[in-house]
């Protein structure tokens, strides 16, 4: 065991002064669900923790020109107790709904799901039809990311060494929008994702689909955003044709690992499947949404 | 070797004081340092559910948090559920009812079933499965458990 140290700034310019002098492996800590594990089983063993639950940039969540502006470091159960966020983005928080048990939404937070880079994260495919960015802070000052951009393989991040997710922006919300968020496990809880499919949509007054996004989990090296995915609902009403185009084009994205959980083939006749049922499910809450 | 980090925390509304090292963990902490061992670990790892404590109202697997992390914090374990020799209805509706068998996963469900109790004091059958699906037992085949939280909430509302 090397010697570590664990520091808790109250600032966020603390925590990247303390990140740019740091030598060897530092890392952040948010609800710990995932590096405390690592670091029990001596996956990692980081020479600097940087506590980032006392900065408060992190831990708020607020609406800005009637937009969401969630903090890193807020729970799971923080965030799907708070009200309106769950009337803007119910789909968001069926993801983060199904991180983990009771007890692990008490600590673990979006930025840690989205940092500790699982190709199956719950929370993550929902964020990217979300069109959420992430706010980033550094030595070199701040820059927004879209989601999409920031796993970029199984456990690693486009994040630069000494930089820190504070935030996560959400667009404002028109009329007629929703979005959903179903993963398929072989059982309701506990578990990893096989495949997880966020999709978000906004309708005109018709009805008509006039955005839509849909973000595939758990069926290549990161989260993805499947673009013909989304083009094959615009213009629809979600009707038959549209949602067989969607499958198709969910499908055609895919690509998945054999494991335990699954095989190539089932991830992707799931990747269609669910990805149908998540758009009615959106649609739904689109036509609730007035 | 690791500094030595001081920490000052409440448990059961009683002010402790205890030195940890960095990477212990806080069920490491409420075991070995203030010996108070109602706190089972199980997996270790934030699976079974086993070491559930409430830290400033919010439920968690203290082999997940981080012993440093507890300064300034409320911490809630099972030794604070009874007052004195007067069991909590849940722990009489688990007694009476046999939702406890070995009792190494006891301590942690009747701590997230009183937090679920206290958010919602009518829950249905379905809510109590899925709020205790982070609580393993190897026992009793759950219905038991169910049975005696369904209980004590009953008896809690005066119904």
């Amino acid at each position: 065991m090397n010697s570590l140290r664990y520091e808790a700034p109250s600032s966020l310019g603390d925590a990247i002064a303390l990140l740019a002098g740091a030598s060897g492996t530092s890392r952040i800590l948010a609800g710990g669900t995932d590096i405390i594990v690592q670091m029990e089983t001596d996956l990692i063993e980081p020479d600097l923790l940087i506590d980032i639950k006392k900065i408060p940039e992190l831990r708020g969540i607020a609406i800005e020109n009637g937009a969401f502006k969630v903090g890193a470091g807020v729970t799971g159960m923080e965030l799907t107790d708070h009200e309106a966020f769950c009337k803007a983005w119910p789909g968001v928080v069926d993801g983060v709904k199904l991180i983990g048990s009771m007890q692990i939404k008490g600590r673990a937070t979006m930025g840690g799901n989205l940092c500790n880079a699982s190709p199956a994260a719950d929370s993550v495919p929902a964020l990217i039809a979300a069109r959420a960015i992430a706010r980033i802070a550094g030595s070199n000052g701040t820059r927004d990311v879209p989601v999409e951009n920031i796993p970029i393989g199984p456990g690693k991040t486009s994040l630069d060494k000494g930089e820190i997710i504070v935030s996560f922006l959400f667009p404002s919300r028109p009329a007629h929008s929703g979005d959903a968020y179903l993963r398929m496990t072989p059982r309701t809880e506990m578990d990893i994702a096989v495949v997880g499919v966020g999709v978000n949509i906004t309708l005109d007054a018709g009805g008509i689909c006039t955005a839509a996004r849909v973000s595939l989990g758990a069926v290549a090296p990161t989260p993805l955003l499947v673009a013909e995915a989304g083009a094959a609902l615009m213009g629809s009403r979600l009707d038959a044709p549209a949602l067989d185009k969607l499958a198709q084009a969910a499908g055609a994205a895919c690509r998945p690992i054999d494991d335990k959980r699954g095989t190539k083939e089932y991830r992707v006749k799931v990747a269609e499947v669910l990805a149908k049922r998540t758009a009615l499910l959106a649609l739904e809450r689109a036509r609730q949404n007035t | 070797m690791s500094r030595k980090y001081h920490v000052t925390t409440t448990v059961n509304g009683d002010e402790y004081e205890y030195l940890c090292e960095p990477q212990q963990t806080l069920l490491d902490a409420l075991r070995d340092a203030l010996m108070l061992t109602g706190t089972k670990e199980g997996c270790a790892t934030g699976d079974c559910g086993a070491c559930t404590v409430m830290v400033d109202d919010t439920m968690i697997c203290s082999c997940l948090m981080l012993a440093v992390e507890a300064d300034g914090k409320k911490i809630e374990t099972i030794e604070g559920m009874a007052q004195g020799e007067e069991l909590h209805p849940l722990q009489r509706n688990f007694l009476e009812l046999n939702g406890s068998q070995c009792g190494i996963c006891t301590p942690g469900i009747l701590i997230a079933a009183r937090a679920l109790l206290d958010r919602n004091p009518d829950p249905t059958e379905t809510e109590v499965r899925y709020w205790l699906a982070g609580n393993l037992c190897r026992c009793t085949g759950y219905d038991k458990i169910i049975r005696s939280v369904l209980a004590a909430g009953k008896e809690m509302r005066g119904a």
